[in-house]
């Protein structure tokens, strides 16, 4: 026999227990197996022996996944979304909730929430012929329980605090769009780019430095072998490294306070590329070698009479 | 006056709302749009601005609230992306005036800077915005480690990531030689060196990437198409699967 969740069986009590008026704890008692069965009024419809329960026996927690409103337009509020199918008994007695339409529920998650708390109810829909063996006379219908809509649809997704992003979201980007071009305006207007004499094969400049986003690897050229520094950095911690980072990461918790080791690690990297880099810009002079640039100038050509103010 | 003639600017609106009515237009703007009915402020109307358009339709209708706070992301992939459009715009613009040949490839770029219409503007837009670029990538990947949102369920997106950045790098560095000035020749040679350490294909990788056994006409022509074409291409399609996934994943990570 499926679980029962505990909600699920105490709710189904209660409506038992207000049904034939008798206290929630004996009926709970019962249906757990553990008490004598439920003196049942006789002046009430249950006729035949079936547990009240019989209905929730068969749900099967029946999901309804109330998604991110990405594309659903905000007039679709389905009803249907906010009632759900019991699934088919096979027994005679048949409960299922009026419906429109399968649930499909792609619906707006506020809107789903709308509709909840109400009961909804459930009369067969075949009473007219009675199943084989049935004597006459007997109701093949009747009251099951009463189930609240909350308890079938069993809403697993928390509503999320969100706001439209029309205007919220594209006023600020529309904002940084024309602040990074106003940005590049002005740089491309007060920094001309360089544009030193044609290349030429046969007269090596001193220093020759790599763009400023490779001059890191090409100090650690300096101090290792090429095999290490050219090949192994770059392609181990560079590509495949950082690429493994979330596999190699197995702790779940997004709060810095609990990802001590990850900041310092991630930091590490960017302080060491940064001074890396650094140096290899501004402290390599004549063949590489160590210079001070405010004793023997800046020996990188993009950086090289920058500034023109016309 | 008891002049019922219309008069011109009767005539003006009468035309303006037939224009509006008429099936061309009808045809164009999708059903909702506030072009149409007009703009006023209501849930549905900001649901519609959304949804009837092909770029804002990048974004979901509604997106968490902590998520549009600029403290959150600084809009870093946002930026990275608008500055591949700046770059792609001034790069077009570039192209026209631009023979990738050793022979025309410097004095083209000299012309730039001298004979045509705003040609230093855009050059030096396109070189600045490629550096900024660079940065923004780099910085965004930053971000997005120190938010840890490269968490379950997002993993794939960090890869896709982290082959974005390195397209980026490619993209900038095949541009590099491209002026065929000094600055350029030599630090592609030292660039293209580092590539000849790789074990056992070395040889074969940095023979591949420059077209000969060093930098030469054929290199420049190898890496024009590369940083025009290629890579461009390329990083387009890594760009659509990590906008994808962005949405599929759940938008973008939760608040610390």
């Amino acid at each position: 026999m499926v679980e029962i969740p505990e909600s699920l069986l105490r709710r189904s009590a209660e409506a038992k227990a207000k049904a034939l008026g008798v206290p929630v704890e004996q009926v709970l008692a019962e249906m757990k197996g553990e008490g004598p069965p439920v003196d049942v009024p006789e002046s009430e419809a249950v006729a035949e022996e079936t547990p009240v329960v019989e209905v929730e026996d068969h749900v099967d927690e029946p999901e309804v996944e109330v998604s991110p409103a990405e594309e659903s337009a905000p007039a679709e509020e389905s009803p249907a979304a906010m009632v759900a199918e019991v699934p088919e008994i096979q027994d005679t007695a048949v409960a299922t909730v009026v419906e429109d339409e399968p649930p499909t529920s792609d619906a707006d998650s506020n809107g789903s929430e709308g509709g909840n708390g109400k009961v909804a109810g459930l009369v067969s829909p075949r009473p007219t012929v009675p199943p084989t063996g049935t004597p006459e006379g007997v109701r093949t219908q009747r009251l099951l329980t009463v189930v609240k809509a909350r308890a079938i649809q069993n809403v697993k997704a928390e509503p999320i605090d969100k706001v439209n992003t029309w205007p919220h979201l594209m006023l600020i980007e529309f904002g940084a769009l024309l602040a990074i071009t106003g940005l590049l305006v002005i740089m491309a207007v007060i920094i001309h780019s360089p544009l030193l004499d044609p290349a030429n094969f046969n007269a090596t400049p001193n220093p020759s430095k790599a763009p400023w986003y490779f001059l890191g690897l090409q100090e650690l050229l300096s101090y290792f072998d090429p095999q290490i520094a050219g090949v192994m950095v770059p392609t181990f911690t560079g590509m495949i490294g950082f690429m493994m980072v979330p596999y190699l990461d197995r702790n779940p918790s997004t709060r810095p306070s609990d990802r001590k080791f990850a900041i310092v690690a991630f930091s590490f990297f960017i302080a060491g590329s940064a001074t890396l880099t650094i140096i290899g810009v501004l402290f390599r002079g004549k063949g590489f070698n160590w210079s001070y640039p405010w004793k023997d100038g800046i020996f990188f050509d993009d950086l090289k009479d920058w500034v023109h103010f016309e | 006056m008891t002049d019922t003639k219309p008069g011109i600017s009767d005539k003006i609106k009468e035309t303006n709302e037939k224009l509006w009515k008429s099936q061309v237009v009808e045809s164009i703007l999708r059903p909702g749009s506030p072009f149409k009915s007009g703009y006023s402020d209501s849930p549905r109307n900001r649901s519609y601005v959304v949804m009837n358009n092909v770029l804002y339709h990048l974004h979901p209708v509604k997106i968490k609230r902590h998520g549009v706070k600029l403290s959150y992301t600084l809009c870093l992939g946002g930026l990275s992306f608008f500055l591949f459009i700046l770059l792609t715009i001034t790069g077009i613009f570039l192209m026209f005036y631009y023979t990738p040949t050793a022979e025309l490839a410097y004095a083209d770029t000299a012309a730039l800077s001298t004979d045509v219409a705003f040609g230093s503007l855009v050059r030096n837009m396109h070189r600045w915005g490629a550096h900024l670029m660079v940065l923004s990538v780099f910085l965004h990947m930053s971000r997005v480690f120190y938010h840890g949102a490269y968490k379950p369920p997002r993993e794939f997106n960090w890869i896709v990531g982290v082959v974005l950045l390195l397209l980026t790098l490619l993209l900038s560095f095949s541009g590099y030689l491209l002026p065929w000035d000094q600055l350029a020749l030599w630090a592609v040679t030292v660039g293209s060196n580092m590539a000849g350490f790789v074990p056992v294909i070395g040889a074969q990788v940095k023979f591949g990437l420059l077209a000969g056994v060093e930098v030469s006409s054929a290199t420049l022509l190898r890496f024009y198409v590369l940083h025009v074409l290629a890579f461009p291409f390329i990083i387009v399609i890594f760009m659509a699967v990590h906008f994808w996934r962005v949405r599929k994943d759940g938008g973008i990570s939760g608040p610390l």
